[in-house]
């Protein structure tokens, strides 16, 4: 440097010493835009290998190996003025028993394996459903049990040790027989979406957790939406400038970066315990959800409600509206689409948000879909907790599967939101 | 039940505001031959006539809701005899059986005590709501009779709705310190509760930390341990890992986008990152155990260090990746809110582009970077998902990363799932760590937005 730069002398700039020094400044400049880049490429990577291997684990979930099997309940002994007392069991396996000939009695039950151990119930409910069945030969959709199922879609390959897979060598043999007389089909899985939650992979279904989630995010939307906007338009239009409202802003601020599991032990404490609401409820749950996008939402209210004019405010109080009437009549309609944006993104992440579900009791294992806020029930996320639980195989996919179905969810709510930021966004 | 008691209460408004409409309109027509003009528009004594018959009634309903249950309770109580030598955790059994079997429950036949206190709790329950629909028709019919009658052309309904409408808007924004006090309350009180157990001391600078060990509160050697500086020692080797990931990642990318990429580039990247910070934690912990955990464990593996299942660099790297994307907005922020003259400037001295935002940029962002890492540090301590699910149960101090650590989040939860008796300092440990919990991430969120509003107004 210093040969080269003293004061007074004539720099030479072409000459090597000078070259050698641009060349190293130059190559470091590369070397932080490619910093840059591999840590964008490692994000981003991230990214696509988490939505790609659930995918990969969560896509074989969407179709289901099921037995389309016939059966003449006429034939069989049915008592059939009880008919949740009937003998749907005998029925049902003698039914099997005629897809694939005589079998040894061990064998038979290894046969039987193979089906949902719940087949009976589901023939039963079939059949109340529609009595006619009872008379004439009809053909059942069975589920095919988790091993049968993972075999068939290829989870479990043929050629590992037999004492290593769940599933025998001559039941391979049966699932064979079975495939080459056409019993066995693999459709959508519509009880992905139609069944609640159940103990077999195979049964196994989402109903629950969606509408219990519908239900927590309406409780949600009905208590902080209008609060949020009330409390949004008093700050910004309203509050004097003192240190009570400062001390209310600070808060908002603070609440909004408060950990989601201290919403639970708070709603814990003070809903169940104090008040007694209904352990694993919708309705405590959407009230925790929306103690958590109240600070949100009313964060996005004001910035939307400050970013319209004061110039329509001046114009609508010069003609001699009210305060009030300036406010809710010309400002709140022209922020209410930013406000709906703002709303449905605080909601897509209220329907993300799993810990403090936890903590009240939405982790519970529920088998009907909750038919109000005051019923028991789940929630998708943390469907998807019990689920990444489960020790069985099935599961695994299921979970990716439901991971894939809150995706859905959640890109769905934010598409609308882009949408509504889209076609509604005026520059003033 | 209560769904319909609302229903009839907005009817009955409606209904209300319909009849008040109605009333104002025939009295300001009658009165618009005198000379006094209505001071209202019949809409407004139509609302008024309905927050006079709704609002009264609904804060009733919902006040008689929110103590119904533990009245009731504690009336159950009071009549079941040999009640009064029990200890809490017992009492709150017994409630719990009695209204079982008030609600048909049956599994094994209940004592007639039990029996009989069912009865007693059913009968004051209806007893109960016919009360409370009893009390609200006569507040309903009250209100409603008095928000007609003043219907007048004199009477200012206008201003008394926007009253109404003004009460309403200020309640909605103390609700922000309702539920801060709601949280400091509830954790404080049970924390007491909890410290009346076991010494603050202990707690604070204890090394063990086993409360698996005081499942009853009889057993031998039923204390526990409840020393909570492994467990907080484990929540910082996770967040300290997942910061080594998050802080160089983030901050090199918003280098990247906001002064190398082109604008296309960014506007495509950008919104893909911020994607990074929407996924549902739920997804990135189970992500962690399925994928990155035998991952790790394998790398372990293939140079000899032996690694748990659930080591703390699976979590700490997942959970890194979830926060990537706050400090690259933040940083992103902090870099435009450096003025355009301090870059132009160094660039006119011929430095390289680098060279600006390493000499220039990076120095007076620096701030507001470091408010930035600290709230997503702050985040991280307070994650839960993404640990409860792959770091483990045992709490034990150690900075090897492959071996599995406990945080502060894991406990509360592990804690508290399926389990509400509120009496062993078991639970009532959750609520002393989520005490922690708040307060270290209230003294974080404090210095970082102070830290990010006080720089970004140096400019």
């Amino acid at each position: 440097m210093s040969t080269t730069a003293v004061a007074g002398t004539r720099v030479n700039w072409h000459s090597d010493d000078m070259k050698a020094r641009r060349k190293a400044r130059y190559a470091a400049e590369r070397r932080l835009q490619a910093y840059g880049m591999i840590a964008i490429i490692f994000a981003l990577g991230f990214l696509a290998f988490l939505i790609g291997s659930l995918t990969l684990t969560g896509y074989k979930a969407f179709t289901q190996t099921v037995a389309t099997i016939n059966i003449d309940l006429s034939k069989a002994e049915l008592d059939t003025s009880d008919m949740m007392k009937a003998d749907w069991r005998g029925a049902v396996r003698e039914a099997l028993r005629n897809q694939i000939g005589d079998l040894p009695r061990r064998q038979e039950k290894a046969f039987f394996d193979l089906f949902t151990s719940s087949a009976p119930f589901l023939v039963r409910d079939a059949v109340i459903k529609d009595p006619a069945r009872l008379k004439a030969p009809s053909s059942f959709v069975i589920p095919m049990s988790d091993p049968a199922d993972q075999f068939v879609k290829g989870e479990i390959s043929r050629d590992t040790p037999e004492s290593q897979r769940r599933i025998s060598d001559e039941q391979i043999g049966m699932i064979d027989q079975l495939v080459s007389k056409g019993v066995i089909s693999s459709p959508f899985n519509w009880a992905l979406f139609l069944n609640a939650d159940s103990r077999f992979p195979e049964l196994a279904g989402l109903a629950g957790a969606i509408s219990g989630s519908f239900w927590s995010l309406l409780v949600c939307f009905a208590i902080s939406f209008p609060i949020g906007i009330a409390a949004a338009i008093y700050l910004e239009e309203f509050a004097p400038k003192n240190r009570f409202t400062d001390l209310i802003e600070i808060n908002i601020n603070n609440l909004a970066a408060v950990p989601s599991v201290v919403f639970g032990l708070l709603g814990l404490a003070v809903f169940l315990n104090g008040f007694g609401l209904p352990r694993s409820s919708p309705l405590v749950g959407g009230l925790v959800l929306s103690l958590m996008t109240l600070p949100t939402l009313i964060i996005v209210t004001r910035v939307s409600l400050k970013a319209v004019p004061s110039s329509i405010r001046e114009a609508a109080l010069g003609v001699g509206a009210s305060k009030h009437e300036m406010i809710f009549h010309h400002v709140l309609s022209l922020a209410m689409p930013t406000v709906m944006t703002g709303a449905i993104i605080s909601l897509a992440r209220a329907l993300g948000e799993t810990a403090p579900l936890l903590l009240i009791g939405m982790n519970a294992f529920i088998t009907s879909p909750p038919d109000g806020i005051f019923a028991a029930s789940t929630a998708l996320p943390s469907q998807i907790y019990i689920w990444a639980d489960s020790p069985e195989r099935g599961f695994v996919s299921r979970t990716s599967a439901a991971i894939l179905v809150l995706l859905g969810f959640l890109i769905l709510m934010n598409a609308i939101a882009i949408f509504l930021r889209q076609r509604f966004e005026r520059r003033w | 039940m209560f769904g319909y008691l609302f229903l009839v209460l907005v009817a009955a408004a409606v209904v209300a505001a319909y009849f008040g409409g109605l009333r104002a309109l025939a009295v300001s027509t009658t009165a618009g031959t005198s000379r006094i003009k209505a001071h209202s528009r019949p809409i407004y004594h139509g609302l008024n006539a309905a927050i006079w018959t709704a609002v009264p009634a609904s804060i009733f309903l919902l006040l008689w809701l929110a103590f119904q249950s533990s009245v009731v309770n504690q009336l159950v109580l009071a009549s079941y005899p040999g009640s009064e030598g029990m200890d809490s955790a017992a009492l709150s059994l017994l409630i719990g059986e009695i209204r079982q079997v008030a609600a048909g429950n049956l599994f094994r036949q209940p004592t007639p005590e039990v029996a009989a206190a069912a009865e007693h709790l059913r009968s004051l329950q209806t007893y109960s709501t016919y009360l409370m629909m009893a009390i609200g028709f006569c507040i309903v019919a009250v209100g409603a009779f008095l928000g007609m009658k003043v219907i007048s052309p004199r009477y200012r309904a206008r201003h008394s709705v926007e009253t109404a409408v003004t009460g309403f808007m200020m309640f909605s924004s103390l609700v922000a310190i309702i539920i801060t006090v709601g949280i400091v309350g509830s954790l404080v009180f049970e924390a007491l509760h909890f410290f009346a157990r076991v010494p603050v001391t202990e707690f604070l600078f204890g090394l063990r930390w086993e409360p698996q060990i005081a499942i009853r509160a009889d057993q031998v050697a039923g204390q526990g341990a409840f020393g909570v500086l492994p467990v907080l020692f484990g929540t910082f080797v996770i967040s300290a890992i997942a910061m080594l990931v998050a802080v160089p990642t983030g901050i090199l990318s918003a280098i990247y986008l906001t002064e190398y990429a082109h604008p296309r580039f960014r506007a495509v990247v950008k919104p893909l990152l911020e994607i990074l910070a929407g996924v549902p934690t739920v997804v990135y912990g189970f992500f962690a155990v399925l994928t990155v955990a035998p991952a790790i464990r394998a790398l372990g593996a293939s140079v000899g260090i032996a690694s748990s299942p659930n080591s703390a660099l699976a979590t700490g790297l997942v959970m890194g990746v979830m926060i990537i994307p706050f400090i690259s907005s933040l940083s992103d922020d902090a870099f435009a809110a450096v003025p355009r003259a301090m870059r132009d400037g160094s660039l006119a001295l011929g430095a390289t582009k680098g060279e600006t935002i390493r000499k220039v940029l990076l120095p007076a962002a620096l701030p507001g970077i470091i408010g930035g890492v600290l709230l997503a540090l702050s985040r991280a301590v307070g994650e839960t998902m993404i640990v409860v699910m792959a770091a483990g149960l045992i709490a034990k101090i150690t900075l090897n990363p492959f071996d599995a650590v406990t945080t502060v989040t894991v406990q509360i939860v592990t804690l508290l799932i399926g389990d509400s008796e509120f009496d062993n300092p078991k639970t009532l440990a959750a609520f002393a760590l989520g005490l922690v919990l708040f307060l270290v991430t209230l003294g974080l969120n404090l210095i970082a937005l102070r830290t990010v509003r006080k720089y970004r107004e140096k400019y």
